[in-house]
């Protein structure tokens, strides 16, 4: 038994198998998870006493914010068991990993503007997270610029996988650096009320929306490292079969 | 030293260890490897090429005055202005200036076949990757940490700012060369690497520009700004054990294009 | 002193490039005395199966073995005992040979068999005049011709104590008596118990190899589709 055979091809097709299984209830609780979050957020809990309703926008604005983080990690996690142990299945999780991510990333940054123009009367602040948070954008993009710059497959997945894991290195260094940057030129016009507590009425549909957004995230990622399997394994008969089956 | 490791039952058979060599094999020896001959013989020949090309070490420096000169002419030449802005704009300016000569690190030697030829040295890899990041230091950061004074006077930087700049540039652009060789690595395979490798570099720049600025800022302002050298001091260190693993790890896999 | 039997085994190498099958099933066992000569048409992987011998490259299946130990594992050892000549010659065209050739030694002299015979420049010098570069050690390698700078690179193989050569069309751009001397060269290697692996779109002259076993591994006979399916 040849055992990187196994490991090139048997085990992608193993996981499509597999998560084919999973699917249908990761849905459901995508989705009774992210319906009730919402649902609960966005009509019952009650108005904040300063910013009105506009303070709404965490519901999307924090949990999309922790998954981008978090979203890096699991990128370069895949990528890195991938290069050690040469596990196809992790180099398609850290490519379908890099969008996603870069996409959370940008609804975080987004949705953070938009709650600034009513609160801070602009669209953008050079406030520390938010500074973090562009920069993780930018590491995302570079991941991906990278991955798409070279021809050949392998040499790509590797090249990225190595590149992310200097970014894991770095982010609690860049994280730090730009907080004490902000401490340092923090204007005093901009007062940060982070002593000030959350109601249990707001926060528990967020933890809701929370734990939706990592259902959300798990299943984006098995969605697209899907993709990514059929992609590669097109040539391959259960692909072929597969196709002809459910067309 | 004789060398006879028994090897795993995955990788061989006791079929295939009868039929592995015999009585009148000569052992094999374990490589007696000197460290620092590949670092010196690479340092030798890159500090040698570098000085035969003496217009590249300038090419760098021209473009941190011409930068430096469009800064005036863009903004203000009121004094009080750019003093304000000058620890950052040359710190800025000292960034793109190392990186738009990071392209070339491992380049040339791709092109011509060395990198091949470093990668087939029993040496170490990490070593030949040090003695190439010292040298592009030696030719890029150096220089630079030198003419930074001129700037800041042009700047009219505060007059307790340039120690700080100097040290802060000779520590910082040596961190820039050691994590710019992991980019540099990344891409050479690529025909388009220059702009992919600034791309993929700059974000991991942002600690090393803040505290290198913030130095300078802090000491022309009157404050004390020994803690953010400490800082560079550190990341220097750090990138000094790690950045040329990742770096010869990087060579390995983006020379096969 | 070149060890008496020296083995190269490839066993079951299997590569592929970018979806398309180089070779599979590729067993040899290449012995000391031998110059195996790498044939196919362009494209068959020639090149890629001496970078994978050379460890430049890893993407494959199967084992490379020299002395019976894998050549990933053993990366240091092997490498000391190998020398590798690709299509690009690897010298800085700034420097001069001489200088090119000192760089080399200083990468390479890394065994204890490497470091018995101490590389100077005498022994710089005297590869250079068996190349034909005797004058020319000085001269920067731009003022030389295309051919010179390939025979620079030449000049390795009478420096280098390594035993096992890979050379990857070693004839590009060299003349006609250069030719024949690189043969002789290759067969003495071989005689003295060296082996060579090389690729060549020229036919070999056999009369330089009377006396060795000149063995051919056509990659046409290990090509074949991907078979997709476990």
């Amino acid at each position: 038994m040849d055992w990187t055979w196994f490991h090139r091809l048997g085990s992608p097709r193993w996981f499509y198998e597999k998560s084919s299984v999973w699917l249908p209830y990761l849905w459901v609780l995508t989705a009774s998870l992210l319906i009730a979050g919402s649902v609960w957020g966005l009509a019952f809990s009650p108005a904040d006493a300063k910013q009105g309703n506009s303070y709404r926008i965490i519901y999307i604005h924090v949990p999309a914010a922790f998954l981008a983080l978090a979203g890096y990690y699991v990128m370069a996690i895949s990528g890195a068991v991938g290069l050690i142990w040469r596990i196809k299945v992790a180099e398609l999780t850290m490519r379908a990993a890099a969008p996603i991510g870069a996409v959370l990333t940008f609804v975080s940054l987004f949705t953070g503007a938009v709650w600034g123009k009513p609160t801070w009367g602009t669209w953008w602040v050079w406030d520390a997270r938010i500074t973090s948070m562009l920069i993780l954008f930018f590491l995302y993009l570079g991941v991906m610029a990278l991955h798409n710059a070279f021809t050949h497959e392998e040499t790509a997945n590797k090249a990225s996988a190595i590149l992310a894991l200097v970014g894991t290195v770095n982010i609690p260094i860049i994280y730090k650096s730009v907080d004490w940057w902000f401490t340092l030129h923090q204007p005093a016009t901009i007062k940060f009320t982070s002593e000030s507590t959350i109601d249990p009425s707001m926060l528990y549909p967020l933890l809701i929306m929370v734990i939706g957004f990592y259902a959300l995230y798990a299943l984006a990622l098995i969605l697209r490292t899907r993709v990514e399997i059929l992609k590669r394994e097109r040539r391959t008969k259960w692909v072929k079969a597969l196709a002809l089956g459910s067309a | 030293m004789t060398l006879r490791i028994l090897q795993g039952p995955s990788s061989m058979t006791s079929d295939s260890l009868s039929t592995a060599p015999a009585t009148d094999t000569a052992p094999l020896e374990i490589p007696d490897i000197n460290l620092w001959s590949g670092f010196a013989a690479t340092f030798k020949r890159d500090i040698t090429v570098a000085f035969r090309s003496r217009g590249d070490i300038a090419n760098p420096l021209i473009f941190f005055l011409i930068v430096i000169t469009m800064v005036p002419l863009g903004i203000s030449p009121e004094r009080d202005t750019l003093a304000l802005l000058a620890p950052g704009m040359i710190w800025v300016v000292a960034l793109l200036a190392t990186l738009l000569s990071l392209d070339g690190l491992f380049r040339t030697d791709y092109e011509d076949g060395s990198l091949e030829q470093l990668l087939i040295s029993p040496h170490p890899l990490y070593f030949i990757v040090i003695s190439k990041v010292l040298v592009h230091w030696l030719m890029t950061g150096l220089p630079l940490t030198i003419t930074a004074p001129i700037l800041g006077v042009m700047l009219s930087l505060p007059n307790q700012g340039y120690m700080p700049l100097i040290a802060s540039l000779a520590i910082g652009t040596g961190v820039l060369s050691l994590i710019g060789a992991i980019g540099s690595a990344l891409t050479v395979g690529l025909r388009k690497g220059g702009l992919l490798l600034s791309l993929i570099i700059m974000p991991l720049y942002v600690p090393v520009l803040i505290f290198g600025a913030s130095a300078v800022s802090s000491a022309s302002e009157g404050f004390p700004f020994v803690g953010q050298l400490a800082i560079l001091g550190a990341f220097l260190a750090m990138a000094m054990i790690l950045a040329p693993f990742a770096a010869a790890g990087a060579l390995r896999i983006s020379v096969n294009g | 002193m070149m060890p008496n039997s020296l083995t190269l085994e490839l066993k079951d190498l299997c590569c592929d490039r970018d979806e398309r099958r180089l070779f599979s099933h590729l067993n040899a066992q290449i012995e000391s005395g031998q110059v195996v000569q790498v044939a196919g048409p362009n494209g068959s992987g020639k090149t890629t199966l001496l970078r994978l011998l050379t460890g430049i490259s890893h993407d494959y299946d199967g084992d490379i073995l020299w002395q019976g130990q894998s050549i990933q594992r053993h990366r240091a050892l092997y490498l000391s005992q190998m020398l590798y000549l690709g299509h690009l010659p690897g010298t800085k065209k700034a420097l001069t040979p001489q200088e090119n050739l000192r760089w080399y030694a200083g990468m390479s002299t890394a065994g204890k068999t490497v470091t018995d015979t101490t590389i100077n420049d005498t022994t710089i010098n005297s590869a250079l005049s068996k190349v034909g570069l005797y004058g020319f050690e000085d001269v920067p390698c731009y003022q030389l011709s295309a051919g010179q700078q390939r025979r620079v690179a030449l000049a390795r193989l009478y420096l280098t104590p390594a035993p096992l050569w890979i050379l990857d069309e070693p004839f590009t751009a060299i003349d006609k008596r250069g030719v024949a001397e690189l043969e002789q060269a290759i067969a003495n290697h071989a005689e003295r118990g060296g082996i060579v692996i090389l690729t060549t779109h020229q036919d070999l002259d056999t009369q330089h190899f009377k006396n060795i076993g000149l063995r051919t591994i056509d990659l046409t006979d290990f090509a074949g589709a991907i078979e997709y399916d476990e």
